[in-house]
Protein backbone atom coordinates (compact mmCIF):
# COMPACT_ATOMS: atom_id res chain seq x y z
CA UNK A 1 0.00 0.00 0.00
CA UNK A 2 1.32 3.43 -0.95
CA UNK A 3 1.74 6.37 1.41
CA UNK A 4 -0.18 9.33 -0.12
CA UNK A 5 1.93 12.14 1.31
CA UNK A 6 4.43 14.32 -0.54
CA UNK A 7 8.05 14.90 0.34
CA UNK A 8 8.67 17.47 3.09
CA UNK A 9 11.72 19.73 2.97
CA UNK A 10 14.55 19.42 5.47
CA UNK A 11 14.12 21.88 8.31
CA UNK A 12 17.22 23.93 9.02
CA UNK A 13 17.41 25.43 12.48
CA UNK A 14 17.77 29.18 12.83
CA UNK A 15 19.03 31.00 15.90
CA UNK A 16 16.98 33.61 17.63
CA UNK A 17 18.50 37.08 17.88
CA UNK A 18 20.22 37.96 21.15
CA UNK A 19 17.74 39.50 23.58
CA UNK A 20 18.05 42.98 25.04
CA UNK A 21 19.01 43.36 28.68
CA UNK A 22 16.38 46.06 29.03
CA UNK A 23 14.01 48.05 26.83
CA UNK A 24 15.03 51.28 28.56
CA UNK A 25 16.05 53.85 25.96
CA UNK A 26 15.61 51.38 23.13
CA UNK A 27 13.67 51.81 19.89
CA UNK A 28 10.89 49.25 19.52
CA UNK A 29 9.17 49.09 16.16
CA UNK A 30 5.48 48.24 16.26
CA UNK A 31 4.95 46.55 12.91
CA UNK A 32 1.39 46.84 11.63
CA UNK A 33 1.00 43.82 9.36
CA UNK A 34 -2.07 45.45 7.77
CA UNK A 35 -4.58 42.89 8.85
CA UNK A 36 -7.96 44.56 9.39
CA UNK A 37 -7.80 46.55 12.68
CA UNK A 38 -4.14 45.74 13.39
CA UNK A 39 -3.44 49.47 13.03
CA UNK A 40 -5.80 50.13 15.93
CA UNK A 41 -4.09 47.43 17.99
CA UNK A 42 -0.63 48.86 17.36
CA UNK A 43 -1.85 52.33 18.29
CA UNK A 44 -3.05 50.90 21.62
CA UNK A 45 0.34 49.24 22.09
CA UNK A 46 2.03 52.58 21.40
CA UNK A 47 -0.17 54.31 23.99
CA UNK A 48 0.49 51.55 26.52
CA UNK A 49 4.25 51.99 26.18
CA UNK A 50 3.91 55.79 26.42
CA UNK A 51 1.97 55.47 29.65
CA UNK A 52 3.78 52.60 31.33
CA UNK A 53 7.32 52.55 29.90
CA UNK A 54 7.91 56.11 28.67
CA UNK A 55 11.63 55.50 28.26
CA UNK A 56 10.94 53.07 25.45
CA UNK A 57 10.82 54.78 22.06
CA UNK A 58 8.10 53.19 19.92
CA UNK A 59 7.60 53.72 16.22
CA UNK A 60 4.68 52.32 14.25
CA UNK A 61 5.57 51.06 10.81
CA UNK A 62 3.34 49.39 8.22
CA UNK A 63 4.20 46.56 5.91
CA UNK A 64 3.78 47.37 2.24
CA UNK A 65 0.95 44.85 1.88
CA UNK A 66 -0.74 42.26 4.03
CA UNK A 67 1.02 38.87 4.06
CA UNK A 68 3.69 39.97 1.64
CA UNK A 69 7.36 40.11 2.61
CA UNK A 70 8.54 43.70 2.78
CA UNK A 71 12.35 43.94 2.55
CA UNK A 72 12.27 47.74 2.81
CA UNK A 73 10.38 47.60 6.08
CA UNK A 74 12.75 44.94 7.41
CA UNK A 75 15.79 46.99 6.41
CA UNK A 76 14.43 50.05 8.19
CA UNK A 77 13.68 48.13 11.38
CA UNK A 78 17.10 46.49 11.27
CA UNK A 79 18.87 49.81 10.72
CA UNK A 80 16.98 52.00 13.18
CA UNK A 81 15.41 49.65 15.70
CA UNK A 82 16.49 47.55 18.65
CA UNK A 83 13.44 45.25 18.75
CA UNK A 84 10.13 44.66 17.02
CA UNK A 85 6.60 43.63 17.89
CA UNK A 86 4.68 42.34 14.88
CA UNK A 87 0.96 41.82 14.55
CA UNK A 88 -1.73 40.97 14.28
CA UNK A 89 -2.10 37.70 12.49
CA UNK A 90 0.18 35.48 10.49
CA UNK B 1 11.37 35.39 11.68
CA UNK B 2 13.40 37.19 9.00
CA UNK B 3 14.05 39.98 11.49
CA UNK B 4 15.29 37.48 14.10
CA UNK B 5 17.77 36.13 11.57
CA UNK B 6 19.02 39.68 11.08
CA UNK B 7 19.63 40.13 14.79
CA UNK B 8 16.45 42.00 15.76
CA UNK B 9 14.67 40.44 18.75
CA UNK B 10 11.04 40.04 17.82
CA UNK B 11 7.71 39.11 19.31
CA UNK B 12 4.84 38.11 17.02
CA UNK B 13 1.28 38.81 18.14
CA UNK B 14 -1.43 36.36 17.07
CA UNK B 15 -4.91 35.51 18.25
CA UNK B 16 -5.37 32.33 20.22
CA UNK B 17 -7.24 30.35 17.56
CA UNK B 18 -4.08 30.48 15.45
CA UNK B 19 -1.81 29.11 18.19
CA UNK B 20 -1.30 25.63 16.71
CA UNK B 21 -0.84 27.04 13.23
CA UNK B 22 1.64 29.69 14.43
CA UNK B 23 3.70 27.14 16.32
CA UNK B 24 3.69 24.62 13.49
CA UNK B 25 4.82 27.36 11.11
CA UNK B 26 7.67 28.39 13.41
CA UNK B 27 8.76 24.77 13.79
CA UNK B 28 8.79 24.18 10.03
CA UNK B 29 10.83 27.37 9.64
CA UNK B 30 13.47 25.98 12.02
CA UNK B 31 12.66 28.44 14.78
CA UNK B 32 10.33 26.61 17.16
CA UNK B 33 11.23 28.92 20.05
CA UNK B 34 10.23 32.09 18.18
CA UNK B 35 8.50 34.33 20.69
CA UNK B 36 4.75 34.35 20.11
CA UNK B 37 2.04 35.94 22.22
CA UNK B 38 -1.68 35.41 21.90
CA UNK B 39 -4.62 37.80 22.13
CA UNK B 40 -8.25 36.73 22.34
CA UNK B 41 -10.03 36.28 19.03
CA UNK B 42 -11.24 38.48 17.36
CA UNK B 43 -9.23 41.60 16.68
CA UNK B 44 -11.28 42.54 13.61
CA UNK B 45 -14.22 44.75 14.50
CA UNK B 46 -13.06 45.31 18.09
CA UNK B 47 -13.05 48.86 19.54
CA UNK B 48 -9.86 50.59 20.72
CA UNK B 49 -11.07 50.24 24.30
CA UNK B 50 -11.50 46.50 23.95
CA UNK B 51 -8.07 46.23 22.34
CA UNK B 52 -6.63 48.10 25.31
CA UNK B 53 -8.36 45.58 27.60
CA UNK B 54 -6.72 42.77 25.62
CA UNK B 55 -3.33 44.41 26.30
CA UNK B 56 -4.09 44.72 30.00
CA UNK B 57 -5.37 41.13 30.12
CA UNK B 58 -3.67 37.77 29.96
CA UNK B 59 -2.09 35.91 27.07
CA UNK B 60 -4.91 33.61 25.95
CA UNK B 61 -2.61 30.62 25.63
CA UNK B 62 -0.22 30.88 28.56
CA UNK B 63 -2.56 32.67 30.96
CA UNK B 64 0.24 35.05 31.98
CA UNK B 65 -0.10 38.84 31.68
CA UNK B 66 0.06 39.77 27.99
CA UNK B 67 2.49 42.69 28.35
CA UNK B 68 4.76 40.60 30.56
CA UNK B 69 4.94 37.99 27.81
CA UNK B 70 5.75 40.71 25.27
CA UNK B 71 8.49 42.33 27.34
CA UNK B 72 10.04 39.03 28.39
CA UNK B 73 9.92 37.88 24.80
CA UNK B 74 12.27 40.73 23.93
CA UNK B 75 14.46 40.70 27.04
CA UNK B 76 14.61 37.23 28.64
CA UNK B 77 18.06 35.75 27.94
CA UNK B 78 18.19 32.93 25.43
CA UNK B 79 18.83 29.40 26.60
CA UNK B 80 20.61 26.58 24.80
CA UNK B 81 17.54 25.46 22.86
CA UNK B 82 16.89 29.00 21.64
CA UNK B 83 20.39 29.25 20.27
CA UNK B 84 20.51 26.03 18.33
CA UNK B 85 17.16 26.25 16.60
CA UNK B 86 15.79 23.01 15.25
CA UNK B 87 17.39 21.14 12.39
CA UNK B 88 15.76 17.87 11.41
CA UNK B 89 14.97 15.68 8.46
CA UNK B 90 11.41 14.58 7.80
CA UNK B 91 10.55 11.82 5.44
CA UNK B 92 7.50 9.99 4.22
CA UNK B 93 7.80 6.35 3.19
CA UNK B 94 6.89 5.16 -0.28
CA UNK B 95 4.97 2.20 1.11
CA UNK B 96 3.03 1.56 4.30
CA UNK B 97 3.27 -1.48 6.53
CA UNK B 98 0.93 -4.24 5.33
CA UNK B 99 -2.35 -4.51 7.24
CA UNK B 100 -5.95 -5.55 6.78
CA UNK B 101 -8.17 -3.51 4.47
CA UNK B 102 -10.29 -2.40 7.41
CA UNK B 103 -7.28 -1.27 9.43
CA UNK B 104 -5.79 0.58 6.47
CA UNK B 105 -9.04 2.46 5.87
CA UNK B 106 -9.02 3.41 9.55
CA UNK B 107 -5.37 4.52 9.30
CA UNK B 108 -6.13 6.78 6.34
CA UNK B 109 -9.01 8.42 8.22
CA UNK B 110 -7.03 8.74 11.48
CA UNK B 111 -4.13 10.39 9.64
CA UNK B 112 -6.52 12.74 7.81
CA UNK B 113 -5.39 11.50 4.41
CA UNK B 114 -8.99 11.38 3.14
CA UNK B 115 -11.81 13.88 2.64
CA UNK B 116 -13.79 11.76 5.14
CA UNK B 117 -15.64 9.98 2.35
CA UNK B 118 -14.54 6.42 1.55
CA UNK B 119 -11.43 6.21 -0.64
CA UNK B 120 -10.03 3.54 -2.91
CA UNK B 121 -6.95 2.16 -1.15
CA UNK B 122 -3.83 2.87 -3.27
CA UNK B 123 -2.42 -0.62 -3.70
CA UNK B 124 0.73 -1.03 -5.78
CA UNK B 125 -1.30 -2.71 -8.50
CA UNK B 126 -3.81 0.16 -8.70
CA UNK B 127 -1.08 2.79 -8.69
CA UNK B 128 0.77 0.92 -11.46
CA UNK B 129 -2.43 0.95 -13.51
CA UNK B 130 -2.90 4.69 -12.94
CA UNK B 131 0.68 5.36 -14.05
CA UNK B 132 -0.17 3.88 -17.46
CA UNK B 133 -2.32 7.00 -18.01
CA UNK B 134 0.78 9.10 -18.67
CA UNK B 135 4.03 8.72 -20.60
CA UNK B 136 5.97 10.42 -17.81
CA UNK B 137 8.22 8.45 -15.49
CA UNK B 138 6.91 7.67 -12.01
CA UNK B 139 9.79 9.51 -10.36
CA UNK B 140 9.51 12.68 -12.44
CA UNK B 141 9.03 15.66 -10.14
CA UNK B 142 5.67 17.31 -10.88
CA UNK B 143 5.81 20.32 -8.60
CA UNK B 144 5.42 21.73 -5.12
CA UNK B 145 2.44 22.81 -3.06
CA UNK B 146 1.82 24.51 0.26
CA UNK B 147 -1.36 25.53 2.06
CA UNK B 148 -0.50 29.22 2.25
CA UNK B 149 2.26 31.67 1.46
CA UNK B 150 3.92 31.49 4.89
CA UNK B 151 4.24 27.68 4.99
CA UNK B 152 6.97 25.52 3.49
CA UNK B 153 6.62 23.84 0.10
CA UNK B 154 6.37 20.05 -0.13
CA UNK B 155 7.50 18.34 -3.33
CA UNK B 156 6.00 15.38 -5.16
CA UNK B 157 6.50 13.15 -8.18
CA UNK B 158 4.20 11.50 -10.71
CA UNK B 159 3.76 8.40 -8.56
CA UNK B 160 2.58 10.40 -5.55
CA UNK B 161 -0.03 12.12 -7.73
CA UNK B 162 -1.10 8.68 -9.02
CA UNK B 163 -1.59 7.46 -5.44
CA UNK B 164 -4.02 10.28 -4.74
CA UNK B 165 -5.77 9.86 -8.08
CA UNK B 166 -6.40 6.21 -7.19
CA UNK B 167 -7.77 7.23 -3.80
CA UNK B 168 -10.24 9.59 -5.49
CA UNK B 169 -11.55 6.77 -7.69
CA UNK B 170 -10.20 8.28 -10.91
CA UNK B 171 -9.42 6.18 -14.01
CA UNK B 172 -6.01 6.15 -15.75
CA UNK B 173 -7.36 8.05 -18.76
CA UNK B 174 -8.14 11.01 -16.48
CA UNK B 175 -4.58 11.11 -15.15
CA UNK B 176 -3.14 13.79 -17.52
CA UNK B 177 -5.81 16.26 -16.33
CA UNK B 178 -5.01 15.48 -12.70
CA UNK B 179 -1.26 15.84 -13.30
CA UNK B 180 -1.83 19.25 -14.91
CA UNK B 181 -3.78 20.35 -11.82
CA UNK B 182 -1.02 19.05 -9.54
CA UNK B 183 1.60 20.91 -11.60
CA UNK B 184 -0.27 24.22 -11.28
CA UNK B 185 1.33 25.25 -7.97
CA UNK B 186 -2.17 26.21 -6.84
CA UNK B 187 -3.44 24.26 -3.85
CA UNK B 188 -7.07 23.22 -3.69
CA UNK B 189 -6.71 23.14 0.11
CA UNK B 190 -5.79 26.67 1.08
CA UNK B 191 -5.50 27.11 4.85
CA UNK B 192 -7.11 30.57 4.64
CA UNK B 193 -9.75 31.53 7.19
CA UNK B 194 -11.90 32.41 4.17
CA UNK B 195 -12.72 28.78 3.37
CA UNK B 196 -11.48 28.78 -0.21
CA UNK B 197 -12.07 26.01 -2.72
CA UNK B 198 -10.93 25.67 -6.30
CA UNK B 199 -13.25 25.24 -9.26
CA UNK B 200 -11.64 23.79 -12.39
CA UNK B 201 -12.73 24.03 -16.03
CA UNK B 202 -11.61 21.48 -18.62
CA UNK B 203 -11.41 22.47 -22.28
CA UNK B 204 -10.42 20.81 -25.54
CA UNK B 205 -10.59 17.28 -26.94
CA UNK B 206 -9.71 15.56 -23.64
CA UNK B 207 -13.24 16.29 -22.39
CA UNK B 208 -14.81 13.93 -24.89
CA UNK B 209 -11.92 11.44 -24.92
CA UNK B 210 -12.42 10.66 -21.24
CA UNK B 211 -16.20 10.93 -21.19
CA UNK B 212 -16.71 14.17 -19.27
CA UNK B 213 -20.24 15.52 -19.54
CA UNK B 214 -21.03 19.23 -19.97
CA UNK B 215 -24.79 18.59 -20.14
CA UNK B 216 -27.55 17.96 -17.62
CA UNK B 217 -26.28 18.08 -14.05
CA UNK B 218 -22.78 19.17 -15.11
CA UNK B 219 -22.00 20.41 -11.60
CA UNK B 220 -23.76 17.54 -9.83
CA UNK B 221 -22.92 13.93 -8.92
CA UNK B 222 -23.72 12.51 -12.36
CA UNK B 223 -20.50 12.00 -14.28
CA UNK B 224 -17.62 9.81 -13.17
CA UNK B 225 -14.82 11.87 -14.73
CA UNK B 226 -16.19 15.26 -13.62
CA UNK B 227 -16.62 14.00 -10.06
CA UNK B 228 -13.40 12.07 -9.52
CA UNK B 229 -11.04 14.52 -11.24
CA UNK B 230 -12.25 17.31 -8.98
CA UNK B 231 -11.97 15.06 -5.95
CA UNK B 232 -8.46 13.98 -6.92
CA UNK B 233 -7.34 17.62 -7.02
CA UNK B 234 -8.52 18.10 -3.46
CA UNK B 235 -6.97 14.91 -2.11
CA UNK B 236 -3.64 15.41 -3.84
CA UNK B 237 -3.51 18.99 -2.56
CA UNK B 238 -4.00 18.09 1.07
CA UNK B 239 -1.66 15.09 1.06
CA UNK B 240 1.12 16.39 -1.16
CA UNK B 241 1.37 19.77 0.62
CA UNK B 242 1.74 18.18 4.05
CA UNK B 243 -1.84 18.16 5.27
CA UNK B 244 -5.05 20.08 5.69
CA UNK B 245 -5.81 19.66 9.37
CA UNK B 246 -8.28 21.97 11.13
CA UNK B 247 -6.53 24.32 13.55
CA UNK B 248 -3.08 23.38 12.28
CA UNK B 249 -2.97 23.67 8.51
CA UNK B 250 -6.61 24.54 7.75
CA UNK B 251 -8.34 27.57 9.26
CA UNK B 252 -11.42 28.05 7.03
CA UNK B 253 -14.05 29.13 9.49
CA UNK B 254 -17.04 27.64 7.63
CA UNK B 255 -15.33 25.21 5.30
CA UNK B 256 -16.49 24.79 1.73
CA UNK B 257 -18.57 22.08 0.09
CA UNK B 258 -16.90 22.79 -3.25
CA UNK B 259 -13.73 21.40 -1.67
CA UNK B 260 -15.13 17.86 -2.09
CA UNK B 261 -15.12 18.16 -5.85
CA UNK B 262 -15.63 21.02 -8.31
CA UNK B 263 -14.58 20.33 -11.89
CA UNK B 264 -16.59 20.74 -15.06
CA UNK B 265 -15.99 20.68 -18.81
CA UNK B 266 -17.07 23.62 -20.94
CA UNK B 267 -19.86 22.93 -23.45
CA UNK B 268 -17.73 24.22 -26.31
CA UNK B 269 -19.83 22.63 -29.08
CA UNK B 270 -23.03 24.26 -27.81
CA UNK B 271 -21.64 27.66 -26.84
CA UNK B 272 -22.16 30.70 -29.08
CA UNK B 273 -18.81 32.05 -27.92
CA UNK B 274 -15.22 30.92 -28.25
CA UNK B 275 -14.01 28.37 -25.70
CA UNK B 276 -12.43 29.64 -22.51
CA UNK B 277 -8.97 28.23 -23.27
CA UNK B 278 -8.95 29.82 -26.74
CA UNK B 279 -9.61 33.19 -25.09
CA UNK B 280 -6.40 32.58 -23.19
CA UNK B 281 -4.12 31.79 -26.07
CA UNK B 282 -4.57 28.07 -26.63
CA UNK B 283 -5.70 26.40 -29.85
CA UNK B 284 -9.14 24.75 -29.99
CA UNK B 285 -7.36 21.42 -30.43
CA UNK B 286 -5.35 21.89 -27.22
CA UNK B 287 -6.58 20.27 -24.05
CA UNK B 288 -6.35 22.37 -20.91
CA UNK B 289 -7.55 22.80 -17.38
CA UNK B 290 -8.20 26.25 -15.92
CA UNK B 291 -8.30 26.88 -12.20
CA UNK B 292 -10.43 29.37 -10.30
CA UNK B 293 -9.54 30.02 -6.67
CA UNK B 294 -12.53 30.97 -4.56
CA UNK B 295 -15.89 29.30 -4.19
CA UNK B 296 -17.08 31.68 -1.48
CA UNK B 297 -20.48 32.56 -2.88
CA UNK B 298 -23.01 31.24 -5.36
CA UNK B 299 -25.83 33.29 -6.84
CA UNK B 300 -28.23 32.21 -9.55
CA UNK B 301 -30.79 33.52 -11.99
CA UNK B 302 -32.53 32.93 -15.30
CA UNK B 303 -32.53 34.88 -18.42
CA UNK B 304 -32.05 37.26 -20.02
CA UNK B 305 -35.68 38.05 -19.23
CA UNK B 306 -37.29 41.51 -19.42
CA UNK B 307 -35.61 42.79 -16.24
CA UNK B 308 -32.29 40.97 -16.74
CA UNK B 309 -30.23 44.11 -16.30
CA UNK B 310 -31.67 44.81 -12.86
CA UNK B 311 -31.31 41.15 -11.85
CA UNK B 312 -27.71 40.92 -12.98
CA UNK B 313 -26.75 44.17 -11.26
CA UNK B 314 -28.44 43.11 -8.00
CA UNK B 315 -26.65 39.79 -8.15
CA UNK B 316 -23.22 41.24 -8.88
CA UNK B 317 -23.58 43.86 -6.17
CA UNK B 318 -24.56 41.14 -3.68
CA UNK B 319 -21.28 39.31 -4.18
CA UNK B 320 -18.40 39.64 -1.75
CA UNK B 321 -16.52 41.99 -4.01
CA UNK B 322 -13.05 40.99 -2.87
CA UNK B 323 -13.52 37.87 -4.94
CA UNK B 324 -14.48 38.54 -8.57
CA UNK B 325 -17.32 36.65 -10.19
CA UNK B 326 -17.24 33.98 -12.81
CA UNK B 327 -20.46 32.99 -14.49
CA UNK B 328 -21.37 29.48 -15.55
CA UNK B 329 -24.10 29.97 -18.11
CA UNK B 330 -26.37 27.38 -19.65
CA UNK B 331 -26.09 27.42 -23.48
CA UNK B 332 -29.74 28.55 -23.66
CA UNK B 333 -28.96 31.69 -21.65
CA UNK B 334 -25.69 32.27 -23.51
CA UNK B 335 -27.42 32.10 -26.90
CA UNK B 336 -30.12 34.49 -25.67
CA UNK B 337 -27.48 36.99 -24.60
CA UNK B 338 -25.88 36.60 -27.99
CA UNK B 339 -29.23 37.34 -29.67
CA UNK B 340 -29.29 40.59 -27.67
CA UNK B 341 -26.00 41.42 -29.38
CA UNK B 342 -23.57 40.47 -26.65
CA UNK B 343 -20.26 38.86 -27.37
CA UNK B 344 -18.72 37.25 -24.30
CA UNK B 345 -16.40 40.22 -23.84
CA UNK B 346 -19.24 42.71 -24.31
CA UNK B 347 -21.23 41.00 -21.57
CA UNK B 348 -18.18 41.01 -19.28
CA UNK B 349 -17.66 44.71 -19.97
CA UNK B 350 -21.33 45.40 -19.22
CA UNK B 351 -21.02 43.61 -15.87
CA UNK B 352 -17.85 45.52 -14.97
CA UNK B 353 -19.40 48.88 -15.87
CA UNK B 354 -22.69 48.34 -14.07
CA UNK B 355 -21.76 46.58 -10.84
CA UNK B 356 -21.29 49.56 -8.51
CA UNK B 357 -21.56 50.44 -4.85
CA UNK B 358 -21.06 53.65 -2.86
CA UNK B 359 -17.36 54.00 -2.01
CA UNK B 360 -18.13 53.70 1.70
CA UNK B 361 -19.74 50.28 1.16
CA UNK B 362 -16.94 49.19 -1.16
CA UNK B 363 -14.24 49.92 1.41
CA UNK B 364 -16.23 48.50 4.33
CA UNK B 365 -15.21 44.97 3.47
CA UNK B 366 -12.62 43.11 5.53
CA UNK B 367 -10.61 41.84 2.59
CA UNK B 368 -10.89 44.96 0.50
CA UNK B 369 -9.67 46.83 3.56
CA UNK B 370 -6.88 44.37 4.35
CA UNK B 371 -5.59 43.65 0.86
CA UNK B 372 -6.68 46.46 -1.45
CA UNK B 373 -6.41 49.44 0.90
CA UNK B 374 -2.59 49.23 1.16
CA UNK B 375 -2.45 49.17 -2.64
CA UNK B 376 -4.72 52.22 -2.82
CA UNK B 377 -2.52 54.10 -0.36
CA UNK B 378 0.50 53.16 -2.48
CA UNK B 379 -1.19 54.74 -5.52
CA UNK B 380 -2.03 51.52 -7.36
CA UNK B 381 -5.00 51.90 -9.71
CA UNK B 382 -7.93 51.38 -9.78
CA UNK B 383 -7.86 51.24 -5.98
CA UNK B 384 -6.26 54.67 -5.55
CA UNK B 385 -9.12 56.38 -7.42
CA UNK B 386 -11.71 54.47 -5.43
CA UNK B 387 -10.06 55.66 -2.23
CA UNK B 388 -10.34 59.26 -3.42
CA UNK B 389 -14.08 58.89 -4.10
CA UNK B 390 -16.52 60.53 -1.71
CA UNK B 391 -18.37 58.06 0.57
CA UNK B 392 -21.64 58.27 -1.43
CA UNK B 393 -19.95 58.22 -4.83
CA UNK B 394 -20.57 55.04 -6.81
CA UNK B 395 -17.46 53.05 -7.65
CA UNK B 396 -17.18 49.97 -9.83
CA UNK B 397 -16.56 46.68 -8.04
CA UNK B 398 -14.68 44.74 -10.69
CA UNK B 399 -12.34 45.23 -13.60
CA UNK B 400 -13.33 43.49 -16.88
CA UNK B 401 -10.23 41.30 -16.67
CA UNK B 402 -11.42 39.99 -13.28
CA UNK B 403 -14.72 38.62 -14.67
CA UNK B 404 -15.01 35.34 -16.55
CA UNK B 405 -17.78 33.41 -18.30
CA UNK B 406 -17.98 29.66 -18.94
CA UNK B 407 -20.77 27.94 -20.89
CA UNK B 408 -22.07 24.59 -19.59
CA UNK B 409 -25.36 22.93 -18.77
CA UNK B 410 -28.09 20.67 -20.07
CA UNK B 411 -30.35 23.27 -21.77
CA UNK B 412 -33.36 22.28 -19.69
CA UNK B 413 -33.68 26.01 -18.91
CA UNK B 414 -31.81 29.27 -19.40
CA UNK B 415 -30.13 29.21 -16.00
CA UNK B 416 -26.90 30.81 -14.87
CA UNK B 417 -24.87 30.76 -11.70
CA UNK B 418 -22.28 33.21 -10.45
CA UNK B 419 -19.42 31.93 -8.33
CA UNK B 420 -16.71 33.81 -6.49
CA UNK B 421 -13.55 32.76 -8.24
CA UNK B 422 -10.28 34.43 -9.05
CA UNK B 423 -8.83 33.05 -12.28
CA UNK B 424 -5.69 31.13 -11.31
CA UNK B 425 -5.60 32.69 -7.89
CA UNK B 426 -4.28 35.93 -9.34
CA UNK B 427 -4.63 39.11 -7.38
CA UNK B 428 -3.89 40.50 -3.95
CA UNK B 429 -3.84 37.88 -1.23
CA UNK B 430 -3.41 34.98 -3.62
CA UNK B 431 -1.11 32.24 -2.40
CA UNK B 432 2.36 32.49 -3.90
CA UNK B 433 3.80 29.63 -5.93
CA UNK B 434 7.34 28.32 -5.98
CA UNK B 435 8.30 31.18 -8.26
CA UNK B 436 6.72 33.76 -5.99
CA UNK B 437 4.34 34.67 -8.82
CA UNK B 438 0.67 33.84 -9.24
CA UNK B 439 -0.13 30.28 -10.24
CA UNK B 440 -0.55 29.63 -13.98
CA UNK B 441 -4.25 29.95 -14.65
CA UNK B 442 -4.72 27.62 -17.63
CA UNK B 443 -2.51 24.55 -17.87
CA UNK B 444 -1.79 22.22 -20.73
CA UNK B 445 -3.19 18.73 -20.23
CA UNK B 446 -1.37 17.56 -23.36
CA UNK B 447 1.96 18.16 -21.63
CA UNK B 448 1.04 15.40 -19.18
CA UNK B 449 -0.25 12.74 -21.59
Amino acid sequence: MHDPRGYPPKVTGKRLAPRLTSLDGKVVYLVDCQFDNSDAFMEQMRQWFAEHLPNVKTRIIETRESWVDDPEMRAKVEADGDAAILGVGL
Amino acid sequence: MSLEERGVPTVAVHTNVFARLARATALAAGMPRARQVFLPQPVVGVSPGELRNYIHGNDKVTGRPFVQEVIEGLTRPLDEDDLKGATFERSTPRLLEPDTEENLHELFIRNRWTDMLPVVLPTQERVERMLKGTSHAADKIVGKLRPTAFREFWEFDVEKVAVNAVMAGARPEYFPVILAMAASGQTARSSSTNSFATISIVNGPIRNEIGMDSGIGVMGPYNHANATIGRAYGLLSQNLQGGSVPGESYMGTLGNWYAYTACLPEAEERSPWEPFHVQHGFKPTDSTVSIFFGGWYTHAGQGPRETWQSLLIRTLVATDHYLPPFLVMDPVAARDFEKLGFSKQALIDWCAQNAKLPARDYWDNQWIQTLMHPLAVAGVEPYASKLKAKPEELVTLFQPEDINIIVAGGETQGFWKIFGGRYGGRGPGAPATTTGKAAPATLSVDAWR
